[in-house]
């Protein structure tokens, strides 16, 4: 028999029985119908499965379930759910993205740099911007459109 | 004179547009019949580009409706058959399409309501009004028979302003808010999830395998064991990956010699037997004033999201949903691969990652076909790894180029000779003589995939894209070599032998130039009579200070061509600093593709388009041996990161009045050329072997 972990995810306990070493990627979209975490590589190289786990942005894909056991978890759809964050606006805004399946990790871990700065008391700029999302492949070139929205949302 | 097939004599030619001559009736694009809605349908697949956000507006114009009042169909094979979604053909040919329908079918509801309300109608908002009275088009639907051919030269009603608009993308919001969208996140009840377990090289034989590794795993429910194929279905993807890796580990397989790698290509290429075929057939050149060699390296989608597909065998008829670029050539190639009529397989589009030519998306959907066909009734969903992604596409392929060209005393090119040779650069669906499905390859009754074909001149040549330049340059002869002897899969990837064409022609004309002492841009003006081209490559230049000092270490290049030569026209500039590896400063683009349906849009394919192809031209090669490739994993395969990504500037030339052309793979060539020229400008160095990256650069200086 499967083990079960207890996680919270987008605020709601979740019980989920599968073996330790399964991926939280795999948790989220199998067990818990949040296809919007995507699969990318696997192995934490493309950034689009990233998620929040305790505030953390963190990919989910080579995160063990056991390890994300008792934690809290984000998804982009927990972040969209209180309306769009404002990184996502800007997003949509600007028409940052082309084919869009590398947006969901970026808007989490842009939304986290976003928020951070804004608890700091100041505003992002594009190289950090640049800096932060360079674990994050995109193939279609929506790189500059993408780090300008950012770099907007940041300036609410 | 040949007699025409009943029933098809009453249609007019159509020159020009084949996806008219395919569906050639208004009701094959357009049905009234829903209050306060079109329904449209196109055979072109949403790939990220935009497009069908641009046919929306096309429609929405050309009737004079809100926007929001047109549902356009995904492409699906009960619709039009406008084979791939490729050539940067989309709004010329679908566009096209549904802009002369559109407009004939206003035409038919405006004489309609004329006759319905008794005096000549206004149109606004969906509605034709006469004083105080209006009907909608769906109110006439029942009275106007759109079973009529649709005549391609009918003139446009003044545009409403939807065409030129940046209307925002109909898509995008759904991607970035995380709501299903992609046929990754399709759930069908009862949907059982599969993974490929792919053989370890081509032509690796399956010699034996634990089936019972796999079937002892809760949750997995099949193995699938078919010659060299093997896969396992399970209730969800994590048994699936659990199922897969038992599988793995307990195969054991037969893998030939094979001493091919891609360190060999061109020699490879260069001694294969080939399919020759002249371009243009001026004479060789006896004394050039400049001969060199350019190669790239094969290429590889490298798409974010790997590629995944839905299908279910219900009674009677399997239907398959897939982001494929071609529904139409993909359930003609699965019908044969399955052995049954075409008309019981069915392929609908829904979109996937990004796609940049033919990627495994067709591979895919035939693997869920294959094993929703053993499963009847039970949905299956099949997700490729990151490793086969990388490994098991078909690629760009590695091309060699070898130009001469002879000027006189003044500099002007008198004579020009260019010879490419290459694997093919198309294996689609239904384009070969037999099925070109990874699958049908390791199935026990299936076919090695034939070597690939190249696209006919006509329609823009394969290895031979863009190989005559678009300058007057004397007498010009071409002649491409197609390879008969295929190490890896190659197909179609965004601009096919454009890349690097257009990367070799520029490369030597900027060295004649300077071998001439004449400023690169005024050397390609003396050679380039086409008016839109010399104000593209104006512009370009004006937008990029061109003449202006540069910083120590630093470099400009410029590159230019007009896609296809029928296509749009584009210049790139690209600032370099390069002192030990090259860093792009900045970039900027100038492009003329006619009248633009949605300028941001446009921008955003050339800006795309110019990134993607820093990333070939600077850093990307397949590398493979002993039948497999290494480049795997996206540390083997790297891409252009967020950080080393420039400014890019897009400057789009406005042409109203004249006809609209695919902008998304136009800056592919002229921003590879425009790299290499600023290296050769900041070191001295011409760098000829693909990609620049600091290896490629030592190795030009030694030579």
């Amino acid at each position: 028999m499967p083990d079960a972990h207890r996680l919270t995810v987008n605020g709601r306990d979740h019980e989920v029985r599968c073996p330790d070493g399964t991926p939280l990627l795999w948790v989220l979209r199998d067990r818990l119908g949040l296809t919007g975490t995507r699969y990318g590589c696997g192995v934490g190289s493309c950034g689009a499965c990233t998620v929040w786990v305790d505030g953390q942005p963190t990919h989910s894909c080579d995160t063990p379930i056991w390890s994300a056991a008792g934690k809290s978890v984000v998804t982009v759809e927990g972040l969209t759910e209180a309306g769009p964050h404002p990184v996502q606006r800007h997003l949509i805004d600007g028409q940052a993205g082309q084919c869009g399946y590398c947006l969901s990790g970026i808007v989490m871990r842009a939304a986290a740099l976003v928020d951070q700065a804004h608890a700091e008391g100041r505003h992002v700029e594009g190289d950090e911007v640049r800096a932060a999302l360079d674990g994050h492949l995109c193939r279609c070139g929506a790189h500059n459109r993408i780090v300008d929205a950012v770099v907007s949302a940041g300036g609410e | 004179m040949p007699s025409c097939p009943p029933g098809a004599s009453d249609v007019p030619a159509k020159p020009g547009n084949p996806s008219l001559a395919a569906a050639p009736l208004i009701g094959d694009w357009l049905d009234f019949t829903h209050e306060g809605i079109v329904r449209a349908r196109t055979g072109k697949s949403e790939l990220g580009q935009g497009i069908a956000t641009a046919l929306v507006q096309i429609v929405a114009d050309a009737l004079a409706v809100d926007v929001d009042s047109v549902e356009l169909a995904p492409p699906d094979t009960s619709g039009p058959d406008e084979t791939f979604t490729a050539g940067s053909l989309s709004v010329q040919h679908s566009g096209g399409a549904l802009h002369a329908a559109s407009t004939q079918a206003r035409q038919l509801f405006t004489d309609a309501a004329r006759r319905r309300l008794g005096a000549e109608p206004s149109l606004a908002e969906g509605r034709f009004v006469v004083d105080d009275a209006s009907v909608s088009y769906a109110d006439l639907a029942a009275e106007v028979d759109l079973a009529v051919a649709i005549d391609p030269t009918i003139a446009s009603y003044d545009p409403s302003g939807i065409v030129g608009a940046d209307l925002p993308r109909l898509d995008l919001a759904d991607k970035v808010l995380g709501r299903p969208r992609y046929v990754q996140d399709m759930r069908l009840p009862g949907m059982r999830f599969a993974r490929m377990v792919r053989r370890p090289a081509r032509g690796a034989r399956l010699v034996d395998v634990d089936e019972e590794s796999a079937l002892g795993i809760a949750g997995v429910t099949d193995v699938v064991r078919d010659g060299d194929l093997l896969a396992v279905v399970a209730e969800d993807e994590i048994a699936a990956r659990a199922g897969a890796e038992a599988l793995r580990e307990s195969a054991q397989w037969q893998v030939p010699d094979s001493s091919l790698s891609d360190g060999d290509m061109v020699e490879q290429l260069t001694t294969a037997d080939t399919d020759d075929t002249a371009l243009s057939d001026g004479p060789s050149i006896d004394a050039p004033t400049l001969a060199a060699r350019y190669t790239r390296p094969f290429l590889a989608h490298a798409s974010i999201g790997p590629a995944c597909a839905v299908a279910v065998q219900e009674e009677g008829l399997l239907r398959i949903w897939s982001h494929t670029q071609g529904v139409h050539p993909l359930r003609r190639d699965i019908a044969r691969a399955l052995d049954r009529p075409v008309d019981r397989v069915q392929v609908t589009h829904v979109e996937g990652a990004g796609c940049y030519g033919h990627n495994p998306a067709d591979d895919v959907a035939y693997d869920a076909a294959l094993l929703a066909a053993r499963l009847p009734g039970r949905p299956v969903q099949v997700t490729w790894t990151r490793e086969d992604e990388l490994g098991w596409s078909p690629f760009g392929p590695a091309m060699v180029v070898d130009l001469a060209a002879e000027t006189n005393a003044d500099g002007q090119v008198t004579a020009w000779s260019w010879d490419g040779f290459g694997n093919g650069h198309s294996s689609r669906p239904g384009t070969l003589p037999t099925p070109s499905l990874l699958a049908y390859e390791e199935q026990q009754d299936g076919t090695p995939i034939p070597p690939a074909g190249d696209p006919p001149q006509a329609a823009g040549a394969g290895t031979g894209r863009n190989a005559i330049p678009g300058y007057e340059v004397g007498s010009v002869r071409a002649v491409a070599h197609r390879a008969l002897t295929m190490p890896i899969r190659s197909s179609a990837m965004r601009s096919l032998g454009a890349h690097l064409n257009v990367f070799a022609i520029e490369s030597h004309l900027d060295d004649l130039a300077r071998h001439h002492g004449i400023d690169p841009v005024e050397y390609r003006l003396r050679h380039l009579g086409d008016p839109r081209g010399r104000v593209v490559l104006e512009r370009a230049a004006q937008e990029s200070g061109w003449g202006s000092p540069l910083a120590e270490g630093h470099g400009r290049g410029i590159g230019y061509a007009r896609y296809k030569g029928t296509g749009a026209w584009c210049a790139a500039v690209v600032e370099v600093e390069a002192v030990s590896s090259v860093r792009v400063v900045r970039a900027w683009l100038a492009a003329d593709c006619g009248r633009i349906v949605n300028p941001d849009g446009a921008v955003n394919q050339l800006e795309g388009g110019a990134v993607q192809s820093l990333s070939w031209t600077l850093l990307e090669r397949v590398r493979f041996a002993g039948g497999r490739v290494l480049s795997d994993t996206w540390e083997e395969y790297p891409i252009l990161h967020f950080s080393e990504v420039p400014p890019v500037e897009v400057a789009l030339v406005e042409r109203p009045d004249e006809p609209w052309l695919g902008a998304g793979e136009a800056s592919m060539g002229p921003t590879a050329a425009a790299v290499g020229n600023a290296v050769a400008d900041a070191l001295g160095v011409r760098v000829r072997d693909l990609p620049i990256t600091a290896e490629a650069i030592v190795a030009a200086m030694d030579s």
